[in-house]
This record gives C-alpha cells, structure tokens and sequence, in this order.
C-alpha cells in the first residue's frame, strides 16, 4: 500500500514537469498550447539524436537541448502563435493542433513508429532502500526532484521577479501593461520560452524513465491538462499537487486493474470536475 | 421617412437552391446505374461532412470548440451496433435511434464540459471522449480493445443494402444542411448569433444564453451520433480506436477551417475539398497529413475566413443566406 502511494507521487512528479509548460502558458497569455505533449515527444526524439553526438554524456545533452528549446520556444511564439491571440479561442486551438498532427506525423517519417528510449547508463534501473524492504528507483526520485525544483523556481520567478511582475502585468491587463512600456509580444515570447525549457526536461526524462513513440502526444497532453485543472488555476504549486493526486488516483487504479489505471485517472479529473470546478488548490494571482 | 425592406434571399441563393434540388434527385437515382464503389465512397464522404457541419454548428456558430466530438461520433456508432447485434432492431431502423440517444447522453455530459471554457473546454470534451474510448475497450460484450461486426445485416442482400445505406446517407446529409439552415435563419439561430458576437450584450439583451449553447450542444451531439452510426452501417466493423479516434474531429475541424467557419457553404467546400485531396494525396501517408496540418495552420493564420469566406468577399456569393439585409425600396416620402 505504502509502496503504491509512493510511486504514485513519483509519477505525479513526471506528470507536474508534464504540465508546468501548460499552466505557465494558459497563465500567461490564456492560450491553451493543444500541442503540449507532441512538444514534449519531439524534444524526446531530439535529445535521443543529440545524445550520441556528445558520447552519451547528459550534462552535454542538457547543455545543447535546453538553449536549442529556448530558441524554438521563443521563436514559435513570437512568429507564429502571437498571431493567433485574442478573445475567440479557436485560432490558436486551431494552429497548436496542426502543429500537433506536423509533429507527429514528422516523427513518424523520421523516426518511424517504433518506440525508442533514451540510455541514462542503467541510471533508470539503480534504487535506493528506504527500509522496511522497500525502495524507490533513482530515476523517478531524480524526477521528482526535478519537478520539485522548477515548481520552486517558476513560483519564485512568478512572485519575486521583474520578470515575473512582467508576466503578472500582461496576464491582468494587457493593454495596460503596454501602456506601461511592456512589449507583450516579448513577453509572452519569453514565457513560452521557459515553457519549453520545462517540456524539454520532460521529454528527456520520459525517454529515460520510458520509452517514447511519436504518436504518445495527444496522451501526454491529456495528463498535463488533468493536473492543471484537478489543482486549479493560478498557482504552480497547484498545477504540482494536482499533479501529484492524478499520479496517486493513475496507480491506485493500475493497482486495482492494470487495464483501468488511465481510465481511473481520468474519472477522477471529471470528479473534481463536478464537486470542485475551480481545482483543489485555486489561488488566482494578485 | 423611407420605406426599408427585410430580404434575406439573395439571387445567387435561389439558383443554388434549384441546382441543389437537381443535384439531390441524380443522386438518389444513384442506386441504378452507379458502380457501389462510389456510393461507398459518397456514403463514407456523407459521414465525414455530417459530422463537420455539425462541429461548425457547435464551434463556428456556438463558439464551443469542442476536440471531443469524436465520443458522439463513437457513441452513435456503437449503440446503433448493441441496438441491432444485441436487441436484434434492424440496423436502418437503428440509425436514427442510435443519434437520439447520442443526444440523451449528451444532456449529462454537457453539465461537465459546461464547467471548462475556451481552450479547456476543447479539451476536457476530448478527456470525456477518451473516458467513452477505454470503457468501450474493456466492454467484453462488443468484442473489448479489438472490436466486433455488425452481425445483424447478415440476412440482407447486398444490393438492398449499399442502396438503403446510400439513400440514408443522401438523406442525412441534406437534412444537415437544411436543418442547420433552418435553425440559424429561426428566431433561435438569431439569438444564437448574438451570442456568438458578444455573450453577455446577447444576455442583457434577454437571450437565455445557456439554454440555447445546451440546444446547439445536444443537436451537435445528435448529428455526431447520427454520422457514426451511419459510417458503422457502412463499415460493417467497429473497434474503440477507430470509433473514438480524434481523428474524426482534426478531420473535422480542417474541413470547416479550410471551408470557412462559421457558414453553411464552409464544410461543404471543406468537404469537396477534403475529398478531392484525400483521393489525390492520401497514398503519401504522413505527409499527406503533414501537408494537411500545415494547411489548416496556414489558412487560420493568413487566410481567416476560410475558401468559401474568400469568395463571398470577393463576389459576394451567399448560398444559404442567414443574415438580414435592409434594403431601400423607394416607398413613400
């Protein structure tokens, strides 16, 4: 039982980092990036063919990847999803889904439809005891780490930074902001370029912890997009303690029925869903 | 003071209507001299644009862009296949039966898509899609993941059969689109375009804005439900994958973008479209979806209205006019 809870917040760390990308988006600027998790299966793919170029070394693939996501972040953005803002939200549902089919039927032609994984050097099969004959795996634990940081960070950033004050502004008041010499085309730039940072960590652990194919996307996105709403909107700590309650509800039901963990996740989304449509955790920004 | 007149038809409009009804009688004499290879393709083209024009009604006029269509689509072709596999109704007669039960499923399932807005609505419809897709897969009682046969068109011959499924499909599809255009040109579809451009000016206007995005829900689900249950009678074969598949809604949704949103002519231009690409390109696999996705983005972002919004600017053509124009008469000074 106890083991089950604890790979249950293990993957609800995975989901977090899954879903950090979304919130920071949605929080932003209310677009709702459809293509999240063919994002987060591209940068999988793309750290898979980054890996044997730099031997293999992870610190070398974090250091080509993340920048490489940054830049693509910034630049899909700016060019292309900044045109499509604004108070009908079917353009920019629109575009990210186009994206999302571009993507995976791009993966598809490069990468074929086999699932592949990413080797951490048998860091994803190492564990460590925690007495009582039990033990957890290095790699989920690492991610949990992971997820717990950038929680940390994003808040920090949210709360305590010119930045963060930026990415307030615009979400409150848009035109107010510019009026105050705010470029929010910058600046929603600049959040989605962080939000690619997170979704480029997320694909590189998935690839470790798992295997990825090219048409795992759609999924991936579902499971962020229960966090986001199951911890309500407005707080990274939420979007991370939902997180955690759909990795719980997804291996309770795994527990019970290997064929209903995803089905049980789901249901109870749509259960918070109806008893609390605002989230568990709703905190809206001041 | 002068004297205005309300018109609604236009020149164009009167043509097209009696070019239709042409159109519509060829058609159904179909049976009798065309090859079955083309009636399964009109029937399968049939589904694909019942199911768009009703994904236009709900997004490009309702303003709910839904990703979770598919689970009527799914829903509308199973129970036509547990009505006539497992209660032994004939499969025609299942058909319509099939899309009102759709709709009553959709009446509870509306109280939770109702909760998200925007974005999330069109997301959380797809979850309740996926919720309907892997309940399915574990429902021994139509074959689970792998799916099962519409048994129940046995006994029928085969000739009666591609005639019948051919006719219902004619018939689905103009009562699409007469239905939507008699919808939007009634009192209801006038207030449903007021909501459409503005929400609450449409309420403070005494609009009852939820009962009606409730109507446009529901008969969205309905028409859903009525394809899939028509493609299943086609198909002969239903699986969860294929019957829940987001695809029918991407398929959907790059018809009516690249047809134009939020017009009656949009689908049926997306739809020719669709087909003539699917018949030209579909060999080339992923990039020919490739090519669709990058299509549908380019026309939202450069392209807004769509095909048939591009001509209607430039020529001022209106099919099925639902708008009303004032136009001076002369009359009395």
């Amino acid at each position: 039982m106890i083991d089950t809870l604890i790979q249950g917040l293990l993957l609800g760390g995975l989901y977090a980092l899954f879903a950090l990308g979304l919130s920071l988006m949605f929080g932003v600027m209310r677009l709702t990036n459809t293509a999240q998790g063919d994002f987060i299966v591209l940068s999988a793919f793309a750290a898979i063919a980054i890996a044997p170029l730099v031997a293999m070394q992870p610190v070398a693939v974090a250091a080509l990847l993340l920048p490489l996501a940054f830049g693509f972040g910034y630049a899909l953005q700016r060019w292309v999803l900044n045109g499509t803002l604004g108070r009908d939200p079917l353009p920019s549902l629109v575009v990210t889904f186009g994206l999302s089919i571009v993507i995976q039927n791009m993966l598809l032609e490069v990468f074929s439809a086999d699932p592949r994984s990413l080797d951490s050097g048998g860091f994803n099969t190492r564990s460590i005891g925690i007495g009582d004959g039990l033990a957890v795996g290095a790699l989920p634990l690492a991610i949990f780490g992971v997820a717990l940081l950038c929680t940390l960070a994003l808040q920090s950033l949210f709360d305590h930074t010119k930045v963060g004050r930026a990415f307030r502004a615009v979400s409150d008041d848009r035109e107010i902001a510019e009026l105050m010499g705010l470029d929010a085309h910058k600046v929603y730039a600049l959040a989605t370029a962080l939000a690619f940072i997170v979704i480029a960590l997320a694909g590189s652990l998935q690839a470790m912890r798992t295997t990825v194919a090219p048409s795992d996307g759609p999924l991936l996105l579902l499971f962020a997009f229960e966090a986001v709403i199951i911890g309500g909107m407005g707080s990274f700590w939420g979007t991370f303690a939902g997180a955690m309650v759909l990795g719980l509800a997804q291996q309770i039901g795994f527990r019970l029925d290997p064929g209903w963990g995803i089905w049980f996740g789901h249901l109870v989304f749509l259960a918070v869903l109806v008893v609390r449509p605002q989230g568990l955790f709703p905190r809206t920004r001041t | 003071m002068t004297a205005a007149l309300v018109v609604r038809g236009t020149r164009t409009s009167q043509i097209a209507l009696w070019i239709g009804v042409a159109l519509v009688a060829i058609g159904a004499s179909m049976p009798w001299w065309a090859e079955s290879s083309w009636m399964r393709e009109f029937v399968e083209i049939a589904c694909y644009f019942v199911f768009a024009m009703m994904w236009n009604l709900l997004a490009g006029y309702g303003g709910m862009v839904s990703i979770g269509q598919q689970a009527f689509f799914g829903l509308g072709g199973y129970a036509m296949l547990m009505l006539g596999n497992l209660a032994s109704v004939n499969p025609f007669v299942a058909i319509p039966v099939a899309a009102c039960i759709t709709a009553i499923v959709a009446l509870p399932m509306s109280w939770l898509a109702f909760r998200l807005q925007g974005g999330y609505f069109a997301i959380g419809t797809w979850v309740i899609a996926e919720v309907f897709r892997l309940s399915f897969a574990n429902l021994s009682i139509v074959g689970g993941g792998s799916g099962t046969s519409l048994t129940a068109l046995r006994g029928i011959e085969r000739a009666t059969r591609e005639s019948l499924t051919f006719w219902i499909a004619l018939a689905c599809v103009v009562a699409a689109i007469a239905g939507v255009y008699v919808f939007l040109r009634s009192k209801l579809g006038l207030a449903l375009l007021a909501i459409r451009d503005n929400e609450v000016a449409a309420e403070s206007q005494g609009i009852d804005v939820k009962r009606i995005k409730l109507a446009v829900y529901v008969t969205a689900a309905f028409g859903a439900g009525l394809a899939g249950a028509l493609y299943f009678v086609g198909n002969l074969r239903i699986s969860p994958d294929a019957a829940f598949s987001v695809n029918w809604t991407a398929f959907a949704i790059f018809m009516v973008v690249i047809g134009g949103i939020g017009r009656i002519e949009g689908p049926i231009v997306g739809a020719l479209t669709f087909w003539a690409l699917n018949k030209f390109f579909s060999d080339y696999g992923s990039w020919y979806l490739m090519g669709l996705g990058l299509l549908a983005i380019g026309v939202t972002i450069c392209f807004k209205q769509g095909l048939w919004g591009w001509l209607q600017q430039r020529h001022g053509w209106s099919l099925f006019p639902t708008t009303r124009r004032l136009e001076d008469r002369g009359g009395a000074r």
